[in-house]
């Protein structure tokens, strides 16, 4: 069964049309990546996917492990198992990193009739998954990306997806503002967390993120629709020949 | 995000649970307020004539007075004729230990959570009750009396340390000071009196609960602590009242006296009935409470969460005489519903290398103002003399208001005053980026508005940090990180 299916999603926001009928689907294992120019609506897709509601949905269906994800709220989407790595991680000043994780780790664990964690195990969890993105333990207690460098921000985004452990995540630009140490870092982590179970959507405008998670396939985006789709190599030729060349909507994966 | 505005809402209505009635017999003097009834008060509390002169010197002075204006707020005039000064709880006999307290008392406080049982001594709380106007039960006094630590009711105090009081009574804020503390000096029924003896450092937190259960009555508690040289005690103070339909008033006074190397720690939780959701009922709070470092080195710091009352009219101060001295004013002041807060803090520097600081949180929602009113004053005299404030303001939805009048003089060219200040809104972005890992909205909201307060919820005591939480209605931050 698809991790993900999206059919002819169409979404908008203040009686704006930005998503015009994206086709999508997504198997377990499979890493997509989604590019195309500003303006094309990849982060509407990512961010209407997580539920935000400044977005209406007007048409189609998205399905998240077989579950209808559009009736779910943003929190009931999260702790089903879909994970959104901001594009601008929040700042939330006077709430430490440990105690917001281990608050969203117990609320995805009760909704799946998991006991909470207590602290000693949570610790222990967090240490293991830190060694993963190189993160000093001192993270922990610092309020959550306050006064965080945008590689921190990243990475504790990836840090939360490896502590959360979700079905289907979403990495939204996390590339954007990346020296390409932070960059090997970050996609050190991502890479760490593929696996059999998990599918992976990610959202870029730029084809260097994608040197250093190989996608198995590459979708491009315009004026809302998947106008082509293809290997790794589509990215390559996207990043030579810009995205002019592609007019016409092709068959979609 | 129309839905997040409505539960926000939902959140900050929450029901005010402390508002029953106890059904108790008092004995109660008429309305009214002159010069018989501040002698029957007197009497009744069999109190040497030194107080009552106190009393009714205050009582002349007030005559001359007229309610303070120029705060942030709105009511209509009150009606000092219409109070009922003195109300006590009627017993039979003179109390000699808890067990004697009437159980309906001692029912209530347990509602309320108040620590009066001797098997609290484990969370090592000594607690004085007042109900009403009078002080109901001590706990601890003879623990506290081996270290020559003397708490209890001020009733008491004025018998077995006359002395004591008459020296210190008055001597930080004057009978004349203001409307409400005269007021308050003519009336005052009972309160809390503590003295720390030179180079104790008492062994317990000391708390007073004070329990607003009579109709049309006023409560004009008053409070005295003082710390001899080196001393140090830490001081609880909780606040809870029936929901009633008229407006209550409320009219303390405290006063702290710091000597040489003392420290006072004083931490109150104010959750005074704050009316309805219309903003009916509800009590008047007009508090002063000062403190002074009248020794060097001395230190005082006042720690308030404010979530209660219709109208909170507030500014703990500490007057910074000795030299080296330190003054701390930590404050979360919620405005709610129709709540009116008008509260901050004043810092008057006169000895050397005085150091203030001042952090402030003000959360508004409903349709509350919250105003934080500080004054920052370094005299001549006062050199090197540090002051830093810090001011937040957090907005819950769009029909509240934060208002800052920060005052700032400087008479010393080598002192330094530092301001701050923020106002900011729980952002969607910060809500969204909560349930996007799961976390429901209210626990989202909880999560937040703990952060914004930590500061000022760090410099309370540990049992007292979780009642503040529990009446901000959120939880504070676990023991990780």
């Amino acid at each position: 069964m698809p991790i993900l299916e999206i059919k002819d999603l169409q979404a908008g926001i203040a009686g704006r049309q930005i998503l015009r009928g994206v086709n999508l689907t997504i198997v377990p294992g499979e890493v997509h990546a989604i590019m195309g120019p500003n303006g094309s609506g990849k982060s509407t897709l990512a961010q209407v996917l997580a539920g935000r509601d400044t977005y209406v949905v007007t048409g189609g269906s998205v399905r998240l492990d077989g579950q209808d994800l559009l009736e779910l709220s943003p929190e009931e989407r999260a702790c089903a198992g879909l994970f959104l790595a901001f594009q601008y991680p929040v700042e939330i000043p006077g709430v430490s990193t440990s105690y917001f994780l281990k608050a969203a780790l117990n609320a995805v664990r009760k909704y799946h009739g998991q006991p909470e964690l207590d602290a000693m195990d949570f610790l222990k969890l967090m240490k293991q998954k830190m060694k993963l993105l190189d993160m000093d333990p001192s993270f922990l207690s610092r309020a959550v990306n306050e006064g965080f460098s945008g590689g921190e921000k990243k990475r504790n985004e990836i840090l939360q997806m490896a502590v959360l452990d979700p079905k289907l995540a979403i990495l939204d630009e996390t590339d954007s503002g990346l020296d390409i140490d932070a960059l090997r870092i970050v996609a050190g982590g991502v890479n760490s967390l593929r696996g059999p179970d998990r599918g992976i959507l990610l959202v870029t405008h730029y084809q260097r993120l994608l040197n250093y998670i190989v996608p198995d396939y590459v979708h491009v985006l315009r004026d809302g629709q998947i106008i082509k789709s293809g290997d790794k190599n589509l990215a390559l030729e996207l990043e030579a020949r810009g995205y002019g060349w592609l007019e016409e909507p092709a068959a979609v994966h | 995000m129309p839905t997040d505005t409505g539960t926000i809402e939902t959140l900050a209505n929450k029901e005010y649970e402390w508002g029953f009635v106890t059904d108790i017999d008092a004995d109660a003097l008429p309305k009214g307020l002159n010069e018989d009834i501040i002698r029957e008060i007197s009497r009744r509390k069999d109190e040497p004539e030194f107080l009552l002169d106190f009393r009714l010197k205050a009582y002349r002075h007030w005559l001359t007075m007229v309610p303070p204006q120029w705060a942030n707020i709105k009511y209509p005039p009150i009606d000092f004729q219409d109070i009922i000064y003195y109300s006590a709880p009627k017993s039979k006999k003179k109390l000699a230990s808890l067990d004697e307290v009437d159980p309906e008392l001692l029912r209530t406080y347990a509602k309320l959570g108040v620590p009066l049982a001797e098997q609290k001594l484990l969370a090592n709380v000594a607690v004085d009750a007042v109900f009403d106007s009078v002080s109901v039960a001590t706990t601890f006094k003879a623990k506290l009396a081996e270290m020559g630590v003397i708490f209890g009711s001020f009733s008491e105090a004025v018998k077995t340390h006359p002395d004591l009081v008459r020296k210190y009574l008055g001597s930080v804020v004057p009978y004349s000071d203001n409307f409400y503390a005269t007021l308050n000096s003519a009336v005052f029924s009972d309160g809390s009196f503590c003295f720390v003896p030179k180079g104790v450092r008492c062994p317990m937190e000391l708390s007073t609960y004070f329990r607003i259960n009579a109709k049309e009555t006023g409560q004009f508690e008053r409070t005295l602590i003082i710390a001899e040289e080196g001393a140090y005690v830490s001081y609880l103070e909780g606040c809870t009242a029936p929901m009633r339909d008229e407006n209550q008033l409320h009219a303390a006074v405290v006063e702290l006296v710091a000597l040489d190397n003392a420290q006072i720690k004083y931490s109150t939780v104010q959750n005074w009935y704050p009316g309805d959701k219309q903003g009916k009922g509800g009590i008047y709070n007009f508090v002063t409470k000062r403190g002074k470092c009248l020794g060097q080195n001395s230190r005082i710091s006042w720690t308030q969460v404010e979530t209660g009352s219709a109208i909170t009219w507030k500014y703990p101060s500490v007057i910074l005489q000795g030299d080296n001295s330190i003054g701390e004013f930590y404050s979360v002041a919620l405005a709610n519903n129709y709540q009116q807060a008008d509260t901050g803090t004043k810092m008057i520097h006169i000895g050397k290398n005085t150091r203030s600081t001042i952090v402030s949180k003000g959360i508004s929602a409903g349709h509350g103002q919250n105003t934080y009113r500080g004054l920052v004053k370094v005299l001549k005299g006062a050199a090197d003399a540090r002051n830093y404030t810090q001011c937040d303001s957090l907005l819950l939805g769009d029909q509240c208001g934060a208002h800052t009048f920060p005052y700032i003089e400087m008479k010393n060219t080598t002192s330094r005053a530092e301001h701050e200040a923020s106002t900011s809104k729980i952002g969607e972005d910060q809500l969204f980026y909560c349930k996007q890992r799961g976390i429901a909205l209210e626990d989202a909201v909880n999560m937040i508005i703990n952060g914004f307060c930590k500061e000022v919820f760090k410099e309370l005591p540990m049992e007292f940090a979780v009642e503040a939480q529990k009446l901000l209605g959120v939880s504070l931050e676990g023991s990780v990180g």
